[in-house]
């Protein structure tokens, strides 16, 4: 009876084991990546975000804040700073991840503004954007840095304010929506 | 059937025994000391309180024993984010001065592995000095050590917390010396490539709130100085 003893704290310790091996601690929800191959290469994907449901946090000097309590900072290095946090939808409008906006004028840097896009179980996009928009209203951008599966990607960023009247009239509370559009090629397909 | 007992005393006692190597694996030791002082390049030093209630901003699914703040801020309930945290708080230099803003996305690695001692979180940076530029740290952290000695032991506090002092490095990677990755963009930053770590201070953790007292410290190496 002893040895079935030994042997069951054996078998214990394997099934802890193996059940910590093979059961995944973390599994992230995933939603289809909806990308559509560019005709010179490289792939393009549309992100979105409705306001103002999909605005989090909006902060900066001398503004109404989002949400109406958050107090920001009383501090006179961040001058004009501007932050924005939303939650980012794919094409079929489900949320896919969160992003920030950042814009401000630099002491060093000049005018900035800038977009990190976090999707949990894909990577991060990092771009800088043209501080003013172009003659068609897109703020035009470059992607700076990714990662995980947009690691060894390059490409741009813009983007593009959807008026209201132009999609979903009849949405009193709608205020329209903004369009990320990126334009990504890989290391792999670059080298061809 | 005292042989199927005996079978079943001796399995429950082996998965007892196995979680215990797992929580005090010798293997999954905190790091301490950062890695970037070897490379003898000049250090930058951004300073943030860790507590939601002392952030801009903090969100989470809601669910979480740590409240979102402030109130009323939308929470990240829909399944894709529902594992992702999101921190908006002031950056300070090493005198307390604020320096600029930051943003800290986080979220549950799918390499988390237990086994390991590895209860890693995905993370990223988007940090804005006004005076110096913008940049964005891409970092795996690895949390073991924080849960295993700050949060386990204050939700098994009969007084559900914790007090003491406790110091560590959280960045494992994403570079091979455990580092982070750094891309600056802007100002002095712009096309900056480089790396930084980040390491927790803690002395107060509610099992009830979260972090009560504790700070957290962006270490960047830079080409010029940006905070100190």
């Amino acid at each position: 009876m002893f040895k079935t003893f030994i042997i069951g704290i054996i078998s214990g310790v394997a099934i802890a084991a193996s059940l910590l091996y093979f059961i995944p601690v973390v599994d992230q929800h995933r939603e289809a990546s909806l990308v559509s191959v560019q005709a010179n290469g490289g792939n393009t994907e549309l992100f979105q975000v409705n306001l103002p449901h999909d605005r989090i946090v909006a902060g900066a000097a001398g503004r109404d804040a989002i949400p109406a309590s958050l107090q920001w900072p009383e501090a006179a290095v961040l001058g004009d700073t501007q932050v924005e946090l939303f939650k980012v939808r794919n094409r079929n409008d489900v949320v896919v991840g969160v992003a920030s906006r950042i814009s401000g004028t630099g002491t060093v840097s000049g005018s900035v503004l800038e977009w990190t896009l976090h999707l949990p179980a894909r990577g991060t996009l990092y771009a800088s954007m043209q501080p003013q928009p172009d003659d068609s209203g897109r703020w035009l951008g470059r992607l700076r840095a990714a990662t995980r599966e947009f690691a060894d990607m390059t490409g741009s960023i813009h983007e593009r304010r959807v008026s209201p009247t132009s999609t979903q009239d009849g949405e009193a509370d709608f205020e329209g929506r903004i369009e990320l559009v990126t334009a990504l090629v890989g290391s792999s397909e670059r080298s061809k | 059937m005292k042989y199927a007992v005996s079978w079943l005393a001796g399995a429950v006692l082996g998965v007892l025994l196995f979680l215990v190597a797992v929580y005090y694996n010798p293997i999954a030791n905190r790091l301490t000391v950062s890695p970037l002082p070897v490379s003898g390049q000049p250090l930058a030093d951004l300073a943030y309180s860790t507590v939601p209630a002392e952030a801009i901003a903090y969100t989470n699914n809601g669910d979480s024993r740590i409240s979102p703040y402030p109130d009323k801020i939308a929470e990240l309930w829909e399944p894709t984010v529902r594992k992702t945290t999101v921190l908006v708080t002031l950056l300070a230099d090493g005198r307390g001065q604020a320096k600029g803003v930051g943003i800290k996305f986080a979220s549950e690695s799918e390499n988390t592995s237990l086994l390991k001692g590895h209860a890693l979180v995905d993370s990223a940076w988007h940090v804005y000095l006004p005076e110096s530029g913008s940049l964005f740290v891409d970092q795996t952290e690895n949390m073991w050590s924080y849960a295993r000695n700050i949060v386990l032991p204050a939700r098994w506090s009969s007084a559900d917390s914790w007090r003491g002092t406790w110091h560590g490095v959280t960045t494992t990677g994403p570079n091979a010396i455990g580092t982070a990755r750094v891309s600056g963009s802007s100002g002095r930053f712009a096309d900056l490539t480089t790396e930084a770590v980040e390491a927790i201070d803690a002395r107060a953790y509610s099992a009830l709130q979260g972090p009560v007292s504790a700070s957290g410290r962006l270490t960047i190496v830079a080409a010029e100085p940006v905070a100190d």
